[in-house]
């Protein structure tokens, strides 16, 4: 019975590494296909994290200690974080230590090291990173806790499995509480992984840029952690989206080793959906300049809000 | 009943037919034939309830008793002498060129339209369709404020549309709790269950929190266009910007049918709460008017704005002494807006002739009326000193009686209601008397105006002063009887 | 939790949208988009008496239903848009507050109006009482819209609006105002908005623009 929950538990950590990059690679062949250029392949994140494994890092004169830890933090905490959200099953040891508001923490901690990190160097593209990250973070937060927060008031739980189980119980009903939380999760997942309608991330445009400006003084192994952790982030992202929003497929806590194998090409049929749907929304819209940004953040946060209060109203008897 | 088809009809025919020949020579005079037909109407419904007492028509829809039986009969009365008043006050306009002929027909249709949701706000028995037809009489007025095209006028008519529109629409959520609650009672029955006399009938099964939360919206929806602070901002602007035969009627009637509405509404919500919550609210906002327009009375230099705000404090005392209940109180407020009606419509009558003479409406500008026409000039100190509450006129007998009242049952609010009332006086006495007495160049009128309902008004405002007519006293006694309970 | 019957679930989607919308109209800032968002609503308050109307087979909800598509969703839409051609209005609406700003006072007025519907939800027995609190909350997002905005179009949608609120409040808590009331409201409704138009057209010809700022000369001073 316990070996089977550390089997999943580290298969699910497993994939989560493994396939965050394809991931990423499938949602850049997807931007590119609709933007009618030549797409590269879907291997290249491989291919680069590879590549800057093999190179010698150069650190700034002036670097910390904290520049040189800040990318095992950051990798780390998004492994952690794909640890606790279920994208293949329900069986997670790891759950007992973290819930879904702890998983925000963990994002929280991710960003908190970035930015110091980018600070620390001094250069001034690092600090406007910073500054910019930290002013799209305040309000994504919020908006991904009153996200989770609407789920757990409809599941009366806070531990994630737990959660999207009772949304794959529940009877298909048009529950306009979910929609509104679903719309603001997408906001929020665009925001917080530098995606187009905030941040460019095909971009080293000084103007713009949020998340590539904190990356700039990185070089090889810190990079590839750095860009790595990038990746897993968007794949914990869609993964907390299919957890609450489509969780039909995610195998429940007594299902054997045929389980666990039906739910992989389940993940990869959502992925591959998501990474389409993500694609198209990011070659739909224009980049917004970056003092709307909180305008689209708020907007989140009113969607988040909204659901919340549509439950509160409309849930009961 | 026959009584009532005419007094709705005539305006309702009055209005279509002014639609088509509003503009002609006559059409002055065509008003006046209408308005006092409808008025011989209002005196036959009158005669009917007093001989025959409460009537309900019509299968239950109109609904006429001692209390609006009476606002009827003011409302057709003020509405003849004003048409009467207008003819010639139009005619002029027209003259100096500030209508043309299609505004003189919007003008004249209108007020017809006016008089016509007036008098249905009053006959109704449905509270749905007392609500259609206050927001009839907003509609029917705003593009009379509008009628000279000035910056200043559609200021005051867009304010007036919008605060009113958005207080009235308070006043619709109102009247759906009202429903809502008197559903649960009198079960699904349609229409039935927005009738006045029914709810009255089982008001005390009423649900208290849903009639508390009702009263709340309908007090801010009426008493915005009762002109109550705080949101009485519509009120002097409309007056002043709009013809003087608009700010006549408007203060005169339209504010006491709003009052009425109000008062309706409390009878329901005092059965049901059998608490001093909606009395103390009407105490309260009344107060704060009364205060507040006096307050405001100093900083006037427009002679309509004055007397608008003197509308707003004395509509603000009618309501206080509503607030008061019990019959005296009730006795004394219909009584004020009896006289309050009568004498401000006559003021604003002088007002207006006045400010035509000298072709300006600030008080700075108006000299001397004394030497222009004694009419005028003794019309204006008559009528202000009739709204100043001085003895022998009847705002006097309705002010001591509402103060001897409160110093029974309020002794608090005694202070500042006299306070209030001797900032009236001193803010509108004075400037009346500068505007009649002073000195001025201006020669004196070849002819005397027609100022026949500015004296029909005041001799009655002094008749209610001396001697109440014993059968009048018996009706004032009835509706008291009917508001204020026993 | 019990799942709810399909009508019920698309009455609450209904009113859920009907919620959103009233944000989407308070962040809106171009005049002919907020024209169609009003139609929007009023199509979803039409499609909502429908539902009612079919689960409660109260007949006189059909024809309620087909008053508001008739008037709200067709030929108020269609006057404000002759409107807007014809004053050449069409240029950008602006916010007093920020908009985030504004979002978060609808916020607020949302919790404000869900507390005081609260009473009436308890005591209502109709199948959308809980949808009393949302029509309370888009009276109010409306009555913020008027206070914010400075051009007289976008104040009378507001004002629309909140009757729209009126009405879907009605149907929520007592299935609709009797006929004739609401025949008369559908009434008074219509003759606002023609006399508002005379009115835009005298406004306009006085200061060549519709923005209130210039209405705001009328004051203590006179």
């Amino acid at each position: 019975m316990r070996p089977a929950a550390y089997i999943s538990q580290s298969l699910e950590i497993a994939v989560a590494l493994a396939a965050a990059p394809l991931f990423l690679g499938w949602v850049n062949q997807c931007r590119a296909w609709l933007a009618n250029r030549s797409a590269p392949s879907v291997l290249l994140p491989y291919r680069n994290i590879r590549k800057l494994f093999h190179k010698d890092a150069v650190l700034a004169e002036n670097a910390s200690a904290l520049f040189r830890i800040a990318p095992y933090v950051v990798f780390g905490t998004m492994v952690v974080a794909a640890g606790i959200i279920p994208s293949l099953s329900g069986r997670l040891p790891l759950v007992a230590a973290a819930d879904a508001i702890a998983l925000v923490g963990l994002f929280g901690t991710a960003r908190v090291f970035l930015s110091l990190a980018a600070m620390d160097v001094g250069t001034a593209f690092g600090t406007l990173g910073a500054r910019r990250e930290m002013m799209v973070g305040f309000l994504a937060e919020p908006a991904l806790l009153m996200v989770i927060f609407v789920a757990s008031l409809i599941s009366a739980t806070t531990a994630l499995p737990a959660i999207s189980a009772h949304l794959a119980g529940a009877r298909l009903v048009i529950d306009p509480s979910l929609a509104f939380t679903a719309v603001a999760f997408t906001l929020v997942l665009l925001a917080e992984n530098a995606r187009i309608p905030v941040d460019n991330p095909a971009t080293h445009l000084e103007l713009t840029m949020i998340h590539e400006a904190m990356l700039l003084e990185y070089s090889a192994r810190h990079l590839a952690l750095m860009e790595w952790a990038a990746a897993l982030r968007l794949f914990n992202y869609a993964c907390i989206g299919f957890a609450l929003f489509v969780p039909w497929g995610i195998a429940a806590g007594n299902v054997g080793p045929l389980g666990l194998t039906l739910a992989i090409p389940i993940l990869a049929l959502k992925l591959a959906v998501a990474g389409a749907g993500l694609a198209l929304i990011e070659t739909l819209s224009a980049k917004l300049r970056i003092m709307r940004a909180p305008e689209f953040l708020a907007t989140a946060f009113l969607f988040a809000v909204l659901g919340l209060l549509v439950h509160v109203l409309l849930g009961g008897p | 009943m026959i009584g009532l088809s005419f007094l709705l009809g005539i305006p309702a025919a009055g209005a279509i037919a002014l639609a088509f020949c509003g503009a002609r020579r006559g059409a002055p005079e065509i008003n006046a034939a209408f308005s006092f037909g409808t008025f011989v109407a209002a005196c036959a419904v009158t005669l009917r309830v007093i001989g025959h007492g409460p009537q309900l028509l019509w299968s239950g829809q109109f609904f006429i008793d001692a209390f609006n039986v009476f606002l009827v009969a003011l409302t057709a009365f003020v509405g003849l002498t004003t048409s009467l008043f207008s003819r010639p006050y139009m005619r002029v306009e027209v003259a100096h060129g500030r209508l043309t002929p299609g505004r003189l027909r919007l003008y004249h249709s209108m007020y017809q339209l006016f008089m016509l949701t007036m008098l249905s706000a009053l006959t109704t028995n449905n509270m749905g369709l007392l609500w259609v037809a206050m927001e009839g009489a907003t509609l029917s007025t705003v593009l009379l404020v509008t009628l000279y095209r000035t910056p200043q006028s559609l200021e005051a008519g867009w304010k007036y549309f919008i605060l009113c529109g958005v207080g009235i629409a308070q006043a619709l959520f109102g009247t759906i709790l009202l429903y809502f609650a008197a559903e649960k009672v009198l079960g699904a029955q349609g229409v039935a269950a927005l009738e006045w006399t029914r709810l009255n009938a089982v008001k005390s099964q009423l649900e208290p929190t849903v009639l508390a939360l009702a009263f709340v919206f309908l007090l801010v929806g009426y008493g915005t266009k009762v002109g109550l602070a705080p949101l009485h901002s519509w009120l002097p602007d409309a007056h002043a910007e709009g013809p003087t035969p608009i700010s006549a009627v408007l203060s005169g009637l339209l504010l006491n049918v709003a009052l009425y509405a109000v008062v309706r509404c409390k009878v329901l919500v005092e059965g049901s709460l059998h608490s001093a919550l909606p009395s103390r609210m009407l105490m309260g906002f009344g107060l704060l008017s009364v205060v507040l327009a006096a307050l405001l009375l100093f900083r006037q230099r427009d002679i309509k704005r004055l007397f608008a705000y003197s509308s707003i404090e004395h509509m603000g005392l009618a309501t206080f002494a509503f607030g008061l209940s019990g019959p005296v109180a009730t006795f004394a407020a219909l009584l004020h807006m009896t006289v309050h009606s009568l004498t401000k419509s006559s003021i604003f009558f002088t007002v207006g002739h006045a400010a035509q003479k000298a072709g300006s409406q600030l008080m700075d500008d108006i000299r001397g009326l004394i030497t222009i026409s004694p009419t005028i000039g003794w019309g204006l100190m008559l009528g202000a000193l009739a709204i100043l509450g001085l003895p022998p006129f009847g705002v006097f007998a309705s002010e001591f009686l509402i103060l001897t009242t409160a110093m029974r049952q309020q002794p608090w609010s005694i202070p500042i209601l006299l306070l209030a009332l001797g900032i009236a006086f001193a803010a509108i006495f004075g400037r009346v008397q500068s505007m009649v007495f002073g000195e001025t160049q201006a020669r004196r009128l070849p002819h005397a105006p027609a100022l026949l309902p500015v004296f029909a008004h005041l001799a009655i405002v002094l008749v209610l002063g001396l001697y109440i007519p014993p059968y009048l006293a018996e009706w004032y006694r009835a509706a008291a009887h009917l508001i204020g309970g026993p | 939790m019990t799942p709810l019957p399909l009508n019920q679930q698309l009455l609450n989607a209904c009113a859920a949208l009907l919620l959103l919308l009233s944000f989407a109209m308070l962040s809106q800032r171009r005049i002919v988009s907020l024209v169609n968002l009003f139609a929007v609503q009023g199509a979803v308050i039409a499609a909502t008496t429908l539902l009612v109307a079919w689960r409660t087979g109260e007949t006189h909800l059909y024809f309620s239903a087909a008053l508001t598509l008739a008037l709200k969703v067709a030929f108020l839409p269609w006057l404000l848009h002759r409107l807007i051609r014809r004053l050449e209005v069409r240029w950008d609406t602006e916010p007093l507050l920020d908009i985030s700003g504004t979002m978060l006072a609808g916020i607020v007025i949302v919790v404000f109006a869900f507390g005081l519907a609260e009473p009436i939800t308890h005591l209502a027995s109709t199948s959308m009482r809980n949808a009393i609190g949302i029509a309370v909350a888009v009276v109010l997002l409306a009555f913020l819209m008027m206070i914010t905005r400075r051009k007289a179009m976008s104040q009378v949608i507001g004002f629309l609006s909140m009757e729209n609120g009126l009405f879907f409040g009605a149907m929520s808590a007592t299935y609709g105002m009797p006929m004739i009331v609401e025949l008369g409201v559908a009434l008074d409704v219509l003759v606002a908005v023609l006399v508002l138009g005379v009115f835009f057209f005298q406004i306009r010809e006085q200061f060549d623009s519709l923005d209130l700022h210039h209405l705001e000369r009328l004051g203590e001073r006179r």
